[in-house]
């Protein structure tokens, strides 16, 4: 931290009023298992799973209904057991609405034991493991990042013990506002948390563990405090309550006094970023060979009638879990997965949870803005904002202007999208929706070119086979003529000799 | 009135000499222009430009003759590339790009004739004698060069689908 | 510097030999570079040369390309014409032909820069695209030329008020094309879109412009 953020408080960021409060404070509640579950095969950041299950097929709790694929996948086991009834298109948990593949599973209430087929094997002693047969079971397990980007986690421990990283930072911060779950996960669950953090850095072979918890939880700072006494490799560390403090650029940073630079991974500083969902995630599939197949979801929001944490089952659709969790007040004004900043909003409730879902929000008309922007006055609010050094002000003009490699240029890369421009506005323009329009026509432009230079490759391709082919042809045909050549000459000359000898006996004869 | 004459005549005749001798040392080999812009251009030869393949096209979109905008396929990208590396102002909202397209076999027309696999370019289409051909998305450029040899009229083109991990959060209607 | 004069026919050094020491020519000099380049700036205050500020100040790059393809041309020009004046033109008595031949000069040298920039930077030569050639009828480039005559100074003169100039031409060109590149982003009512408001802005250049005229040069 500068000498000027000690003495004038952060320079980045914003403190939006955190609504956390009665849901972080409301006791668990188990929801049970819907009818039917919708399992998304694509979960989680890379390419989707490839299912490996049947139609009609019966699948027990925990067995495994797809299987990873490429090089940045994860598993996905079935939440209950059940009859696979279809393996099609569902909506999608996504502002879009577009159909993505998913498991239906038809919930027949019969709960199998734990570790079904597909879930690693149970382990009492995971420090005994080798660090990468601790990766190969989490993989297994189907363990994503749980703070909402869900990253395979795998990947992220087998990657840290390569890159040598020397501090694993786990997040408690929970900065965005209404979302409590990784509170109450603290609250309930520190021991197995703590187990979890230490298995990782068994598997990271990471020195220690910094867990960042803002200052706004107490009663979570005092439970993993009593639950890391016993291990001094964990460190449990309050840190400021300040938006985007859960960002693990600015985690890092806070905890370690190290800067991630631009374009970099959090390895290149030596420090890896995991959230407390993980680490309990992590710990249940290594000692009990749990798959991750269900999760904590805050479902909060003025339009909820009873706010509070709900132990839901991974596919179970938005619309089950919030009359489970006790019905809407009033028509949600707008429905968001995920934390108010960065969560996205949703078309309908008729979408299926997500392994990296953390928060459900039933907003109230009261509680959504929804006046048309105004220009910009130039008061570069979000400048100020902006926890990554960004002029968001500048980037937004040249989107508007279709120059999208101008905003590239202003550092569009960077943009963590955590919204701080957007909240700060004043004259309430959707940065935030400029910057993913921006990065979705890079990244479409890219893809074409791509495209293009594969398509240009397969052209040259056939060209070069057509050439080919014509001259196999040409000297094909040019090799048949000289052998007919050669035979017709040949033949001329026997019957030029045949000629000549019967010429000669004739001569002969006259003779 | 012969100063006049003289000195003009002399004077012209030096500039004419150096510029003579500069027009040696300066001489420009090849347009390279040409060679750039024809890496831009998607070089499938498909021939909707109406110049005889990406070649030919190159040559008259560096020379000035046809416009950064005239290949189909490429779209509005290949387009501003083209206008950015020439340095010709082009109104990216003058373009009508319907967005990258690609062939479709109809199924209940397609007699198998394999006619369309000789056309395609990319050899995007796939097929054998009287069995229905498809068409390999990833390798169709939408160029439509299958459209014409087609005697039953069962290729036609639609728009790439837009799925999940494609889709382009839209612009925010302007403050 | 009290020194004998050369020959008049060689006035070339003209200039040095009338200054007092070498701090009052630095001096003058500096002042003559001011007074070109901004007190009486060559397109803002005289409006000479403004085809290529209007056409070729869409982009920062071009811009700069485009300012020192004329400040070259401008340069030689200026060069060129006074040994023409005073060793062809003067001694002949064939002032009548000034314009012709400073045109004769002006294209040839334009014809170089042409050739020079098509070889070196094919990309600038594409992006400037007819606005080279024209530099043939800037009258910026013409204008000084024949100014140099009218004031009857000697070479250096001539050459340190072509070089001015150039120098407030390049710095018009690079200040507008910024204006320009920023006003593309900005939200203009459509009435003044495009060239409407690309005058607006190279008026109120103008105007501030103006104010250097307070200075005492």
């Amino acid at each position: 931290m500068g000498l000027m953020e000690k003495c004038f408080g952060f320079s980045w960021g914003v403190h939006p009023a955190d609504h956390k409060r009665p849901a972080a404070d409301a006791p668990v509640r188990v929801m049970p298992m819907p009818e039917r579950l919708f399992v998304p095969l694509a979960q989680h950041l890379g390419a989707p799973a490839l299912p490996a299950v049947l139609a009609g097929q019966k699948v027990k709790k925990g067995e495994r209904i797809a299987n990873p694929q490429g090089a940045v996948s994860a598993a996905i086991h079935a939440p209950a057991a059940g009859v696979v009834t279809a393996i099609g298109e569902i909506p999608a948990p996504h502002p879009s609405g577009l159909p993505v593949l998913a498991v239906t599973i038809e919930v027949d209430g019969e709960e199998a034991c734990d570790g079904a087929d597909g879930g690693p094997p149970p382990c009492d002693d995971p420090f005994a493991l080798d660090p990468a047969e601790i990766g190969r079971r989490v993989a297994q397990a189907g363990v994503v990042g749980m703070g909402g980007a869900a990253f395979p986690s795998a990947l992220k421990l087998s990657s840290s013990k390569k890159a040598g990283v020397e501090t694993l930072i786990i997040n408690g911060g929970e900065c965005e506002p209404y979302l409590s779950c990784d509170d109450r996960l603290m609250r309930d669950e520190a021991p197995a948390i703590v187990d979890g953090i230490r298995i990782m850095l068994h598997a990271t072979g990471a020195r220690e563990a910094l867990v960042g918890i803002e200052r706004n939880k107490p009663e979570a700072i005092a439970a993993m405090r009593e639950a890391a006494r016993a291990h001094g490799d964990v460190t449990i560390r309050p840190i400021p309550v300040r938006y985007p403090m859960g960002s693990e650029k600015q985690l890092a940073l806070t905890l370690t006094g190290r800067e991630i630079p631009a374009g970099r991974l959090p390895a290149d500083a030596g420090v890896v970023v995991h959230n407390v969902g993980t680490a309990k995630a992590v710990s249940e599939a290594i000692r009990h060979g749990r798959p991750l197949i269900s999760r904590l979801v805050t479902v909060n929001g003025g339009a909820a009638r009873a706010p509070g944490n709900i132990l839901a089952p991974v596919g179970a659709l938005v619309a089950d879990v919030l009359a489970f969790a006790g019905g809407l007040k009033e028509e949600p004004a707008r429905l968001i997965m995920g934390g108010l900043m960065m969560g996205m909003s949703l078309p309908h409730a008729r979408v299926p949870l997500v392994k990296g879902t953390s928060g459900i929000l039933a907003l109230s008309a009261a509680e959504v803005d929804d006046r048309a922007p105004d220009p910009c006055i130039r008061c570069a609010s979000c400048a100020r904002a902006c926890p990554m050094g960004l002029l968001p002000l500048e980037m937004a003009r040249h989107i508007a202007a279709d120059d999208f490699a101008g905003a590239a240029g202003r550092g569009l890369k960077d943009c963590i999208a955590c919204g701080c421009c957007a909240y700060v506005c004043p004259s309430r323009i959707p940065l935030v929706q400029y910057f993913a329009h921006a990065r979705g026509r890079l990244a479409a432009e890219e893809r074409a070119r791509l495209r293009l230079d594969a398509t240009r490759k397969m052209a040259q391709a056939k060209s070069a086979r057509l050439a080919a082919e014509a001259r196999e042809k040409a000297e094909a045909a040019a090799r048949r003529k000289a052998e007919r050549a050669a035979a017709a000459a040949k033949a001329k000359a026997a019957a030029e000799a045949e000629a000549a000898a019967s010429e000669e006996a004739r001569a002969l004869v006259d003779a | 009135m012969l100063a006049a004459v003289l000195s003009l005549t002399v004077l012209g005749a030096a500039l004419g000499l150096v510029l003579g001798v500069a027009g040696k040392f300066l001489a420009v080999e090849a347009n390279v222009a040409v060679a750039e812009v024809e890496k831009l251009l998607p070089g499938t030869n498909c021939g909707q430009c109406g110049f005889p393949g990406c070649a030919g096209a190159a040559v008259a979109i560096a020379a000035g003759e046809a416009s950064p905008a005239c290949c189909p396929p490429g779209g509005k990208a290949v387009a501003m590339a083209i206008a950015e590396r020439l340095g010709v102002a082009l109104d990216a909202a003058s373009i009508d790009d319907d967005g990258p397209q690609l062939a479709l076999v109809a199924e209940d027309l397609c007699i198998g004739c394999c006619r369309c696999l000789k056309s395609c370019p990319t050899d995007a289409i796939v097929g054998a004698p009287r069995q229905i051909h498809n068409v390999l998305r990833d390798a169709c450029t939408g160029c439509a060069a299958c459209l014409e040899p087609c005697p039953t009229e069962a290729i036609r083109l639609v728009p790439m689908p837009v799925t999940l991990p494609h889709w382009v959060m839209p612009r925010p209607l302007a403050a | 510097m009290k020194r004998a004069r050369p020959a008049r026919v060689f006035r070339v050094f003209e200039w040095f030999y009338g200054c007092k020491s070498i701090e009052s020519m630095f001096n003058e000099l500096f002042l003559l570079l001011v007074s070109t380049a901004l007190v009486n700036n060559v397109v803002l205050i005289k409006f000479l040369g403004l085809c290529p500020v209007m056409g070729v100040s869409r982009r920062l790059d071009s811009a700069i390309g485009m300012g020192m393809a004329t400040a070259f041309v401008l340069t030689l020009a200026a060069a060129a014409s006074w040994m023409l004046e005073h060793w062809l033109l003067a001694p002949l008595g064939l002032e009548y032909l000034r314009i012709l031949t400073f045109i004769l000069v002006i294209a040839a040298a334009v014809q170089f820069t042409e050739m020079f920039i098509r070889k070196s930077s094919p990309g600038l030569y594409q992006a400037l695209g007819i606005y080279l050639p024209l530099i043939t009828t800037n009258c910026a480039v013409l204008g000084v030329a024949l100014l140099n005559v009218q004031q009857a100074r000697g070479f250096f003169w001539s050459l340190a008020h072509a070089v001015g100039s150039a120098i407030g031409f390049m710095l018009v060109l690079v200040i507008f094309a910024g204006l320009r590149e920023r006003i593309a982003l900005a939200r203009v009512p459509a009435a003044f879109a495009g060239a409407p408001i690309a005058f607006v802005t190279v008026a109120l250049l103008a105007l501030a412009f103006m104010g250097f005229a307070g200075l005492n040069v």
